[in-house]
């Protein structure tokens, strides 16, 4: 287990990575990136059970993630590297012709780490079900974990996906929800009204807890929680209260960040207010 | 030949956008959709205008067919903006059965079409948009060349009655056409004339296809180029009487070899007057991350490989 001391310095780095990735390729959605760097820390550093060494795409034997919000990828590719699926240095060729680290999670360039393409959204949440309804057909332990958009959710095939799960008991499933109340157009209370998120997966027949994205200590007691769901015969949706942008003053809770590039004086002003790490830049 | 001036380059989307304002001022029935897309679409400036005509659906595109389908009955003139793949692969169905069967009078404003949607990369870059729409039944299916023509066919498409597939896309690229030139639908336009080869283009190919005019001039080829932005009808006459003269096709398209201009220009050929024909396309690829124009290079949509087709249809006479 790492302390929050560590994973808060892993996070600090990763936020770093995902400035200056978005920055090098001066395209990128550095907003939600930056809501949920600290959930996808805390996962890959403390909870996944899963083996970069050892890692194959059928994810025989261990965990397997999803990233249904495909446009997630700064974060994504970061705590990937960081945790050792491929070396840190290709940070920096992200989003470049002929990259493995496509724009949105690709499976064609061979990218270790990644089980399915997403980016189209709304889509992720289902391939977790099948990944999870797979591993329950294998009598394969692991869990499958999955991290939507709050705007995301209003996709109908999210539900669709919700229904499913909890028809066919897939409490090996947890998904997540990047709950930044943000998407490209505005709030999402302003986009779609999204209505009480917590009551609509209760309502669906999913364990639901809510919990601080940015607060390592409510971060790991939703996923103790959440893995003690295994049994329950539901999945579990965590509902992570997050902030757009999050670390970095002027990101900070507007959907201004969702995908813009920050220009070089404000990435010298977010790189000095994160601070440097023992981890190094790419 | 006719010299063609890029008046400053430009993005086919804010065509649209402009064209969707004019289109909302002339006409009070003119409401606009999209799927939290509404900056990307440059649907600001109408929403602005007419806010009471302007309906943010949130990030679910398949209800938002169906929604501007329902509008459409009550006589509105509804036109729905994402994506390319958005309002085409991921909401076939709902095309299909709510506006192309239904009858409705919905216009499918396809924004960030083909690969030069850029760094986002396959996910976001449908290269199979044509075809899909193609093969609807009565489906108008438009791709304008710049600037200035996607703001003329946007206007267009909001007097026509019926179902139309307007595309466009992300990049900047020359403006070159008339700023007020009416946008016929089913008519092609003769960019310039030519004997040895036509070169039939639609989008921005169109301007790919005059550099490769002038680069096969300077060779002593002599090419005719045509702007097929209406794909659905297509305009066959002017096809016919073109090859009539010059024996030899080069078809370009940012788009899959399936489906597209291409085929559906072939068609025509192996009915009414076969013809050699050279195809311009993404092949059959998938897209990926890059720059527009490295994309361009790499998927062999330039000039240069316009020029190279046209080389080797006319060996083929
Ligand atoms: C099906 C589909 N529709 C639209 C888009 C374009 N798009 C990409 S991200 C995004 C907003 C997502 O909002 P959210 O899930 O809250 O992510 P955040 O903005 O918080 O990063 C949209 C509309 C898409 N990628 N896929
Ligand atoms: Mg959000």
């Amino acid at each position: 287990m790492y302390s929050n001391e560590k994973l808060q310095e892993i996070s600090t780095q990763v936020r770093r990575d995902i400035l200056r990735m978005v920055c090098k390729a001066k395209s990128g959605h550095p907003g939600g990136s930056m809501s949920s760097t600290d959930i996808l820390t805390a996962l890959y550093f403390n909870v996944m059970k899963h083996d970069p060494a050892t890692w194959t795409r059928d994810g025989k034997g261990q965990d397997m993630f999803i990233l249904s919000a495909g446009h997630m990828t700064p974060v994504y590719y970061s705590v990937l590297s960081r945790a050792g699926y491929f070396p840190v240095e290709e940070l920096g060729t992200f989003r470049t012709f002929g990259a493995r680290l496509q724009g949105h999670p690709s499976i064609r360039k061979g990218l270790p780490g990644v089980f399915q393409a997403s980016g189209s959204l709304g889509q992720g949440l289902s391939a977790a079900c099948g990944l999870a309804l797979g591993k329950k057909m294998d009598k394969d332990d692991n869990r499958v974990w999955c991290l939507c958009g709050d705007g995301e959710s209003e996709e109908g095939q999210i539900w669709e996906a919700g229904m499913f799960a909890v028809f066919h008991k897939l409490d090996n499933l947890v998904a997540m929800t990047d709950w930044n109340g943000k998407q490209i157009d505005g709030p999402v209370s302003e986009v779609s009204g999204e209505g009480d998120l917590a009551a609509k997966w209760e309502a669906w027949g999913w364990n639901v807890i809510v919990a601080e994205g940015h607060d390592f200590d409510s971060i790991q007691q939703a996923f103790e929680l959440a893995k003690a769901g295994k049994g329950s015969g539901k999945p579990t949706m965590i509902l992570f209260k997050t902030e757009m942008g999050h670390g970095v003053d002027f990101m900070a809770g507007t959907h201004k960040w969702h995908g813009s590039v920050p220009k070089p004086e404000q990435l010298e002003d977010a790189l000095k207010q994160l601070g440097e790490t023992s981890l190094g830049d790419f | 030949m006719k010299k063609y001036i890029d008046t400053g380059k430009k993005d086919t989307r804010s065509g649209f956008g402009v064209g969707l304002l004019e289109a909302g001022k002339a006409d009070a029935r003119v409401v606009a959709l999209t799927a939290d897309l509404k900056g990307s679409l440059k649907m600001d400036a109408f929403a602005a205008e007419f806010p009471e005509r302007f309906i943010q659906c949130g990030i679910a595109e398949a209800n938002m067919v169906g929604a501007a389908a329902g509008l459409a009955i009550t006589g509105k003139v509804p036109f729905i903006g994402s994506f390319a793949e958005f309002v085409t692969g991921r909401v076939y169905d709902q095309v299909r059965q709510e506006v192309a069967y239904g009858k409705t009078n919905v216009k499918i404003a396809s924004s960030h079409a083909g690969i030069t949607l850029g760094e986002d990369g396959a996910t976001h870059q449908t290269m199979e948009d044509i075809a899909l729409m193609r093969a609807l039944p009565e489906m108008v299916v438009i791709n304008p060349c710049d600037f200035n023509q996607t703001k003329n066919a946007t206007i267009a498409a909001a007097k026509y009655v019926g179902p139309v597939y307007l595309r466009f896309g992300r990049p900047s690229v020359p403006n070159f056409t008339p700023e007020n030139e009416e946008f016929v639908i089913g008519k092609a336009q003769v960019m310039n004339e030519g004997k040895d080869v036509t070169i039939v283009a639609c989008g921005h190919l169109v301007w790919e296809a005059l550099q490769a005019a002038e680069i096969l001039e300077a060779e002593g080829i002599c090419a005719e180029v045509i702007n097929m932005a209406t794909i659905k009808p297509l305009d066959e006459e002017t096809l016919l009487t073109s090859a009539v003269k010059t024996k030899a096709v080069v078809v370009a398209e940012e788009h899959n070899m399936a489906g597209g201009l291409g085929e559906a220009v072939a068609g025509v050929f192996a009915r009414a007057l076969p013809t050699p024909v050279e195809f311009v396309n993404g092949k059959d690829l998938f897209g990926q991350t890059g720059t527009p124009s490295a994309l361009m290079e790499a998927y062999g949509l330039d000039a240069q490989h316009i020029a190279a087709a046209a080389r080797k249809v006319i060996t083929r006479k």
